[in-house]
C-alpha cells in the first residue's frame, strides 16, 4: 500500500474537508473529498473504481491542507484518477492539454497564425467539438519566441556573489518569456549568476490528466537535468505548480523513486520564497521605487501547497505606495487544465466567482498571482490584467 | 521570517490568542496542521454549565469560586475571574454575539436536550427555554441527522415547554442529500426562502417560537435570520447540528478575516513537528512543508494544538503520554489500569490529563518549573478540565487564548 493511501485510516469523518472543497460546492456531480477520497478508496481494489465522479475532483489540494488528521485526500484522488484512466483509456484531449512542451514547440514558430486561429470562433468551435476544449475557456497566446532563445543569447554580469539554477517551466518558455526575463534580471540585480539549463516539462499536466507512466518519465528526465545544473546551487522557479511537482508531488503522488529527484526536491525554491529568504538574511536589495497601484494578491492553491505561507505578501509590502490586498477566496477555478474542458468550464467559472468578485470589489489596477494558468483565468473572469509578483518587484527596482 | 508571536493551532484558542496579539499591534503568525474544532462545534461560548458535582449552573461568574475550590488545577484557576469575564466580553463584541459570563442561556440541542451556554449568536437567543412557551421545531427534508420529532419530544421532557415538529420540503433541484453547508447556501437565495416561508405559514400557529437547524445562511446569516423572523412574525432561532457546523464555520471565517485584516499571517497545512530551543527559550518551531521542513522563528510562542483528539497530546501504545511538539510532560495522568471508566459518559479519570502551567500559562517541565520562558499554552492542550462534563470547552479556549496573549503583551512591552 502506498504511503499516501495509508493515511486514509486517519480519517475521523469530521467533514472539515467537505466544507472547504470549492468544487463540490459548485457542482452536484462531485460529491466531495471525504466521499471520493478516504471513503471510496476503501472500495477501490483490483476491480477498479466504484464510481467516476472522481474525475470532477480538480486536484487543487485544499482538502489535504485543511484536514486536521493528515489524510492526503487530494493525493489519494490523484492516484485513483490515474487508475481510472488506465481502465478507461485516456481521451485524446487529455493527452494534448497534458503536453505543453509539445504544443508550445509546435505553436511557437507559427505563433501569429496559431494565435489568430485559436482566437477565431470557428476554430474554437471545432476545438470544442473535436477535443472537448470549451470554446470560452482562457487559452494562452504563443509568444512567438522562447525564453530559452533569450537566455542563450544573454550574457549576464561577470561578477556574482552566488549562483542559482533557474527552472522556468513550459509556460514561461512558450507563453510568458517576459516573466522569465524578469526573474533572471531580478536575480542578477541581487548579485546572482543565473544558470539556465535546457529543460523539459515536469510532468504535472500529465499527472493531473491521469497519465502517470508518461508523467514519471518527464519528471525523472527533468530531475536529471536540474540535478546536473548549477553545482548544487538553489534551483529557483516562478511556476508554483511545477516547483511543487519537483518538491513533493513527483515523489509522493507519482512515487518516482529517484535519487536525483530527491536531491532536486531539497534544492528547489519558489522564487518568492527564495527572495524573502534573502531579505530575512539582509541580502535582498531594497532600493524599490514607489508603485502607486492597487493590487489584490491571490495565492494559488498550488502555492499554498508548498506550506511556506505567502512570501509574496511580505515581499510586495517592501514596495513603497503599493496598496496590496490579500484575497482570501480559495480558488480561481482553473486548476491547471480542469477549466478548459467542455464539461467542466462552467463549474470552473462558478468556483472562480468568489475570487472574481473580491478582485472587482478591490477596484484594482492589476492583480498579482504566482501561477500562470490562474493569472489567465483571473483575467478571463474579471478583465483585469494579472502579473506574477516578480513583475512588480522588477518594475519597482526600475530595471 | 521572525514574528513577534507564533501561534500553533487554529482552533478557538489559537484564533483568540492570535487576534488579541494582532490587536495589540504584534506581528503574528498562525501555523496549523489543519483546520480545527471550530467546524465541529456549535460556534458558541460555553463558559461553565455544570458544577463539579454535576448540578446545572445558572450564573457562571458567580459559581466560579465554589467550582475552583473543588478544581484547583482547572485552567480557570490560572486565568482568574476577571480575565474570564473580560475575555467573554471581548469575544461577544468581536463576533456581534449576545450574553456574558454572568448568566447562562438554556438552549436546545439537536437531540432536544438542554444546554447551558453563556455567549451566543443573536440567532440562538430565541431558543432560550428558561421562559417556557410553545415551540415549533422545523426539519428540512434532505438534511441528514436532524430529526425534528425527536428534538421536540425530548424537549418536552427536558424543559417546561410545549414543542411539536414539522418537516418542510423545500425545493432542492433534484438533489436528495444536502449537508448543512449546502442548505446554508440555499437559504441565501430569495426563492428558496420564499418557498420555506410559504410552507411554514401553513402549519405555524401564532405564539409559537420556531426552531430551525442552524443552517440559515453563511455569509449573510444575520440578514437571513432577521428576514425569517419578520416574515413569519415570531421568534425564529437556530439549533446547532452535527458537523459540519454552520455557526462554527461562520465564527471561524469571521475570526480569520479579522486576523487577516489585522495583518496576521496564516499557514494551514503545515504540521509543526518540533521546536528549536536554546536554554530556556524557544527560538523557532519546525514545520513539515513540501519537500523539506521550514522554521518559523519568533519572540513568543503559543501552543494551541488541542488535546488527545486533535494530536496536540499523544498517548503511545506503551502507555506513555506526551505533548507532541516539545515533548512536554503531561500532568494528571492516572496510573495504567485506572485511566478509563467503562461507562462511556461517566467520569473519565483520563480526561483531565494535560499540560500543567504557571499563572501566566507557561507549561511546566519535568522539574515543576516553567519549561521555556517564552512558551505559552492555551485551549484543550491544558490539563485540569473536563470540558464536555463542565460545558466549558470554548470558554477555556477563549479565556486562556486571551490570557496568553495578555501575558505575552505584558512580558514583551514596547
Ligand atoms: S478532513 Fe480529514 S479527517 Fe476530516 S473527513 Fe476529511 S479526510 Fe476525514
Ligand atoms: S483536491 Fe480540491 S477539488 Fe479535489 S476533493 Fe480536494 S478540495 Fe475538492
Amino acid at each position: 500500500m502506498s504511503s499516501v493511501r495509508e493515511t486514509l485510516d486517519h480519517c475521523v469523518k469530521c467533514t472539515i474537508c467537505e466544507t472547504f472543497c470549492p468544487y463540490s460546492k459548485a457542482t452536484p456531480l462531485f460529491p466531495g473529498p471525504k466521499y471520493v477520497g478516504p471513503q471510496a478508496e476503501r472500495f477501490r481494489g483490483t476491480e477498479g473504481s466504484p464510481d467516476y465522479s472522481l474525475d470532477y475532483c480538480s486536484g487543487c489540494g485544499i482538502c489535504t491542507q485543511v484536514c486536521p488528521q493528515g489524510v492526503k485526500i487530494a493525493e489519494i484522488n490523484s492516484q485513483a484518477r490515474a487508475e481510472l484512466w488506465e481502465e478507461r483509456g485516456i481521451p485524446l484531449r487529455n493527452r494534448i492539454v497534458a503536453r505543453p512542451s509539445v504544443t508550445g514547440a509546435l505553436g511557437t514558430p507559427v505563433a501569429p497564425l496559431a494565435n489568430l486561429t485559436l482566437r477565431a470562433r470557428p476554430a474554437r468551435w471545432a476545438l470544442e467539438r473535436t477535443l472537448g476544449i470549451d470554446r470560452r475557456a482562457p487559452l494562452p497566446r504563443f509568444a512567438g519566441r522562447t525564453f530559452q532563445a533569450w537566455a542563450r543569447r544573454r550574457r549576464g554580469p561577470q561578477a556574482a556573489s552566488g549562483t542559482v539554477a533557474y527552472f522556468h517551466g513550459c509556460s514561461t518558455n512558450y507563453y510568458e518569456p517576459e516573466t522569465g526575463e524578469r526573474v533572471v534580471e531580478l536575480l542578477e540585480h541581487n548579485g546572482f549568476r543565473v544558470v539556465v539549463p535546457r529543460q523539459g516539462c515536469c510532468g504535472l499536466p500529465l499527472q493531473s490528466n491521469g497519465d502517470f507512466p508518461a508523467a514519471r518519465r518527464y519528471a525523472s528526465r527533468l530531475a536529471a537535468t536540474l540535478d546536473a545544473a548549477g553545482e548544487g546551487a538553489p534551483i529557483v522557479s516562478n511556476s508554483t505548480s511545477c516547483s511543487l511537482m519537483l518538491k513533493r508531488e513527483a515523489l509522493e503522488i507519482l512515487e518516482v523513486d529517484d535519487e536525483a529527484l530527491r536531491r532536486v526536491s531539497e534544492r528547489t525554491y519558489d522564487v518568492c520564497e527564495f527572495l524573502l529568504g534573502l531579505h530575512e538574511r539582509g541580502e535582498l536589495r531594497t532600493d524599490f521605487q514607489p508603485l502607486p497601484l492597487t493590487v489584490p494578491y491571490h495565492a494559488p492553491c498550488q502555492q499554498r501547497g508548498h506550506g511556506i505561507g505567502k512570501p509574496a505578501l511580505d515581499l510586495l509590502a517592501l514596495i513603497p505606495e503599493l496598496r496590496l490586498v490579500e484575497l482570501d477566496a480559495a480558488c480561481c477555478g482553473i486548476a491547471g487544465t480542469y477549466g478548459l474542458k467542455r464539461e467542466k468550464y462552467e463549474i470552473s467559472m462558478r468556483v472562480g466567482e468568489e475570487l472574481f468578485a473580491q478582485v472587482r470589489d478591490a477596484e484594482p489596477d492589476l492583480t498579482a498571482c504566482d501561477s500562470e494558468t490562474c493569472r489567465w483565468q483571473i483575467t478571463h473572469g474579471t478583465g483585469v490584467p494579472s502579473v506574477h509578483p516578480v513583475e512588480l518587484l522588477h518594475r519597482a527596482y526600475g530595471l | 521570517m521572525t514574528y513577534d508571536a507564533v501561534v500553533v493551532g487554529i482552533g478557538v484558542a489559537g484564533l483568540t490568542a492570535a487576534l488579541r496579539l494582532a490587536e495589540h499591534g504584534r506581528r503574528v503568525l498562525v501555523v496549523a496542521k489543519g483546520v480545527g474544532s471550530t467546524h465541529l462545534a456549535p460556534g458558541r461560548l460555553d463558559i461553565l454549565g455544570y458544577a463539579a458535582g454535576g448540578q446545572r449552573i445558572e450564573r457562571p461568574a458567580a459559581a466560579l469560586g465554589a467550582f475552583l475550590a473543588e478544581r484547583p488545577d482547572h485552567p480557570y484557576a490560572r486565568v482568574g475571574a476577571r480575565t474570564l469575564s473580560e475575555s467573554a466580553e471581548w469575544f461577544r463584541a468581536r463576533l456581534g454575539y449576545v450574553g456574558s459570563a454572568d448568566e447562562n442561556f438554556l438552549l436546545p440541542t439537536a437531540l432536544g436536550a438542554v444546554k447551558p451556554t453563556a455567549v451566543v449568536p443573536p440567532s440562538a437567543v430565541g431558543g432560550d427555554l428558561r421562559t417556557g412557551g410553545r415551540f415549533l421545531i422545523v426539519g428540512l427534508q434532505g438534511l441528514k441527522d436532524f430529526f425534528p420529532a425527536l428534538c421536540a419530544a425530548n424537549l418536552q421532557n427536558a424543559a417546561p415547554v410545549r414543542a411539536r415538529a414539522v418537516e418542510l420540503h423545500p425545493p432542492l433541484g433534484g438533489e436528495h442529500d444536502v449537508n448543512g453547508l449546502g442548505f446554508a447556501g440555499r437559504f441565501e437565495d430569495e426563492p428558496f426562502r420564499e418557498a420555506v416561508v410559504r410552507e411554514l405559514r401553513i402549519t405555524f400557529a401564532p405564539g409559537e417560537r420556531v426552531g430551525f437547524p442552524a443552517v440559515l445562511g453563511l455569509r449573510e446569516a444575520e440578514g437571513v435570520w432577521r428576514e425569517l423572523e419578520e416574515r413569519v412574525r415570531t421568534r425564529v432561532f437556530e439549533i446547532p447540528t452535527l458537523p459540519p457546523s454552520v455557526p462554527g464555520i461562520r465564527m471561524f471565517e469571521s475570526l480569520r478575516s479579522a486576523l487577516r485584516a489585522a495583518g496576521a499571517r496564516i499557514v494551514v497545512g503545515d504540521a509543526v513537528v518540533r521546536a528549536r530551543t536554546s536554554g530556556r527559550r524557544v527560538e523557532a518551531v519546525v514545520a513539515e512543508a513540501a519537500g523539506r521542513t521550514v522554521e518559523y522563528s519568533g519572540e513568543s510562542f503559543v501552543l494551541a494544538t488541542g488535546g488527545f483528539a486533535s494530536g496536540g497530546l499523544e498517548l503511545g501504545s506503551d502507555g506513555a503520554a506526551r505533548e507532541t511538539v516539545l515533548g512536554l510532560p503531561i500532568a494528571g495522568l492516572p496510573p495504567h489500569g485506572e485511566r478509563f471508566s467503562p461507562e462511556y459518559l461517566g467520569v473519565q479519570p483520563f480526561a483531565r490529563a494535560g499540560l500543567a502551567v504557571d499563572e501566566r500559562l507557561r507549561p511546566l517541565g519535568e522539574d515543576g518549573n516553567v519549561a521555556y520562558e517564552n512558551l505559552y499554552a492555551a485551549g484543550a492542550t491544558l490539563g485540569g478540565a473536563e470540558p464536555w462534563r463542565e460545558a466549558s470547552g470554548e470558554g477555556i479556549s477563549v479565556a486562556t487564548g486571551f490570557a496568553a496573549a495578555e501575558a505575552i503583551v505584558q512580558s514583551t512591552a514596547r
